[in-house]
């Protein structure tokens, strides 16, 4: 097992190398330019001037290999540096980091920034959607036709088709503009003191909101997951036989068949755990929340190209990590996968 | 003639489909006696499996539904026993032994984990007996080095292995009786002798007494005391062996018995013209009907009810073949 997460490991680095080049290719390739949002009345030649300060005419390959030696040597180096406040060799210098075209800062850094944000409201939101899921998802399959496996059933399908746009402006509307109970946004510049309990508190209001849309999405797509993996186990003759020992009919379910619906439950829970650092556009547009999904749209909108080659790269390099932990939690969970 | 550990009236189970009902069982009798070993045979779908877990309630309900009938266990109806008794009864005094070995063992958790949970819940063992008892168990279903093979799960082990595994749960707690579902049919022949050896071993040490279910007549001719031949989701003949495969009384017991080869005689092999009844409508008469060549008008109007045509030998037909004519 060891031997096989290491492996994992090591040929991600080739891998996420090609996915790289493929988001920069594509990125090359778009239409957009970060100087046509310059006003008309610059001259061609100041604009070919700006063009040329950003490194646009370094040719394609040119620009990549740069990215990638700041991406995988640079932006290290610097991180390392940072923490542990000391220079490896020669410090570096800032202007060899990857440098957003609109904000003129390091890309890194403001995703750096983003990220609190946007991992507390959906990471909340995967958790207790999950925690919501589980259960509700197991009875259902238990009780299955049952009027709560119905009403679960009918609930979770119109959770699943209402866009959290929609539930997110109706959850403003009711608490925020006539109840007033909660803000409609997000303030990131809220700093969260775990010692004082009115700053928790001010924490706990403005996720509210957020975390209840995401948590409703999620358990109304992992509730179905996770019935149907049950009641697929339901069927299996392992559960009769269990049976057929005089097992209690809690024992029968939480011992055999739990254990084995979990199975692609878990899997499907840390592929799913990538999109927590990856943003949600949508709910963060709605709650003006500035995490990374907001970052991503805001970028987009001015062809920052180093911004979104870093932050697609970053979201590419989560996904990429949170396959192999599905892929190890599968092999610990499932005794009948051995990769070694 | 001892007394019988089992006595199951007009038992009468069905499946509620979308289809409509299945009418699996329709009223079957039968008494199993102490440390006997009574053998089960007809054809598939002839309702040999529904009966038997119908018993321990182990059909799936719903769909499945016991509609009458009582079987007597200990001075208690199997039938009607609230669900508390009946997990005392399941595993701790009826032991299964399922039909498909490959699918029978729960894939995630160790076979021995899945051999002391019967232990846990129907002895008073501690922890160290109950090893100890699982390897006894596993040594006794022949399984070489037990201790070590505890620790396997069961994808890690053949077909083979894994059947005795589940003979061995079944065995756990010393059961009154053990229900054996086609328990050799998916091994192979080797096997299929080391296990039928091995459950004779155990009937004889432990007084067990053993339904026997298979399509194999042959095994089941050097096996049982007695056989209960169904059809139709009705039990058609009971006899002892001898009587049974000498005289067969009923003319579908006759035809199964003609479809077996033998090395004895050069005969033919026949099979059994026509098709396997309609199980969606409840039977107003004999289901073999449609298929024998001794039907006669009230063969189609009226169930035959077993009468007793020789010592132990039951037969439930309109016509006594022996004689030529209706009885
Ligand atoms: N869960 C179920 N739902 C609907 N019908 C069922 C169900 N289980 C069994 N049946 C029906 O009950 C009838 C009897 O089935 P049963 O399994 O007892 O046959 P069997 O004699 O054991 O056959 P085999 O030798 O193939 O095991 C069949 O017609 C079958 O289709
Ligand atoms: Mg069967």
């Amino acid at each position: 097992m060891l031997r096989y997460t290491i492996r994992r490991f090591v040929f991600a680095v080739p891998m996420l190398l090609m996915i790289s080049l493929i988001i920069f290719t594509i990125l090359a390739f778009a239409p957009g330019d970060p100087a046509g949002a310059l006003p008309l009345t610059i001259p061609a030649e100041v604009r070919e001037a700006y063009r040329e300060s950003l490194g646009l005419n370094d040719g394609f390959w040119g620009r990549w290999i740069k990215w990638v030696r700041a991406m995988f040597w640079y932006e290290p180096q610097h991180a390392i540096e940072s923490i542990g406040n000391f220079c490896i060799g020669d410090c570096i210098d800032p202007g060899e980091r990857i440098i957003s075209f609109s904000s003129r800062s390091p890309a890194v850094d403001t995703i750096y920034e983003r990220l609190p944000q946007t991992v507390w409201v959906l990471g909340l939101g995967l958790l207790f959607g999950i925690m919501i899921a589980i259960p509700i998802g197991i009875y259902s399959a238990y009780k299955q036709y049952s009027a709560f496996d119905n009403v679960g059933s009918f609930v979770s399908v119109v959770g699943w088709s209402m866009p959290v746009y929609w539930t997110g402006l109706i959850l403003i509307f009711i608490f925020s503009v006539n109840l007033k109970w909660f803000p409609s946004f997000y303030d990131t510049t809220h700093d969260v003191q775990f010692t004082s309990w009115s700053s928790i508190w001010i924490q706990i209001k403005q996720l509210i909101m957020p975390v209840t849309v995401l948590s409703l999405f999620n358990a109304a797509a992992f509730s179905r997951f996770t019935r149907a993996s049950v009641l697929d186990n339901l069927n299996q003759d392992y559960v009769r036989t269990a049976r057929s020992k005089g097992l209690r009919e809690f024992l029968v379910i939480n011992r055999h068949v739990v254990r084995n619906s979990m199975i692609p439950v878990v899997t499907l829970i840390a592929l799913s755990s990538a999109g927590i650092f990856s943003g949600a556009i949508l709910t963060e547009t709605v709650f003006r929340i500035n995490g990374t999904g907001s970052l991503l749209i805001t970028a987009l909108g001015q062809a920052d190209t180093p911004m979104l080659q870093t932050l697609t790269f970053f979201i590419a390099v989560m996904t990429v990590f949170f396959n192999i932990i599905a892929d190890i939690l599968y092999g610990l969970l499932d005794p009948r996968i051995r990769y070694d | 003639m001892s007394t019988p550990v089992l006595s199951v009236k007009e038992l009468k189970t069905r499946f509620n489909t979308q289809d409509g009902t299945v009418h699996a069982v329709n009223g079957v009798s039968f008494e199993l006696r102490r440390g006997e070993l009574l053998g089960v045979v007809g054809e598939s779908g002839s309702g040999k499996s529904v009966t038997m877990m119908s018993l321990l309630k182990l059909i799936p309900m719903p769909p499945g539904e016991i509609v009458d009938g009582v079987a007597e266990f200990e001075d208690v109806d199997l039938v009607q026993v609230d669900p508390d008794h009946m997990r005392d009864i399941r595993g701790g005094k009826i032991g299964f032994i399922f039909q498909d070995p490959m699918t029978s063992l729960n894939p995630v958790l160790t076979v021995g984990r899945q051999i002391k949970e019967s232990l846990e819940l129907h002895t008073d063992l501690d922890k160290k007996q109950r090893q100890a008892r699982a390897v006894e168990l596993l040594e006794m279903v022949g399984i070489p080095d037990p201790a070590q093979r505890l620790k396997a799960y069961p994808h890690e082990m053949s077909g083979g292995m894994r059947q005795r595994v589940v003979i061995a749960i079944a065995l756990a707690c010393e059961p009154q009786i053990i229900i054996a579902d086609e328990p050799t049919t998916a091994l192979d022949v080797t096997i299929q002798a080391q296990i039928i050896d091995q459950i004779r071993e155990l009937r004889q040490n432990l007084g067990t007494a053993v339904i026997w279910i298979t399509h194999d007549l042959g095994v089941i001719a050097g096996l049982a005391d007695r056989v209960v031949v169904m059809y139709g989701g009705r039990i058609v003949e009971v006899a002892p062996v001898k009587p049974l495969y000498g005289s067969p009384q009923h003319p579908y017991t006759q035809g199964l018995l003609r479809s077996l080869p033998r090395l004895d005689r050069d005969d033919e092999l026949e099979s059994i013209p026509g098709t396997p009844p309609n199980m969606y409508t409840e039977p107003t008469s004999c289901s073999f009907a449609p298929r024998c060549k001794y039907a006669f008008d009230k063969c189609t109007t009226e169930i035959p009810p077993l009468v007793t045509v020789g010592d132990g030998h039951e037969v439930a037909c309109w016509f006594d073949i022996d004689k030529g004519e209706p009885r």
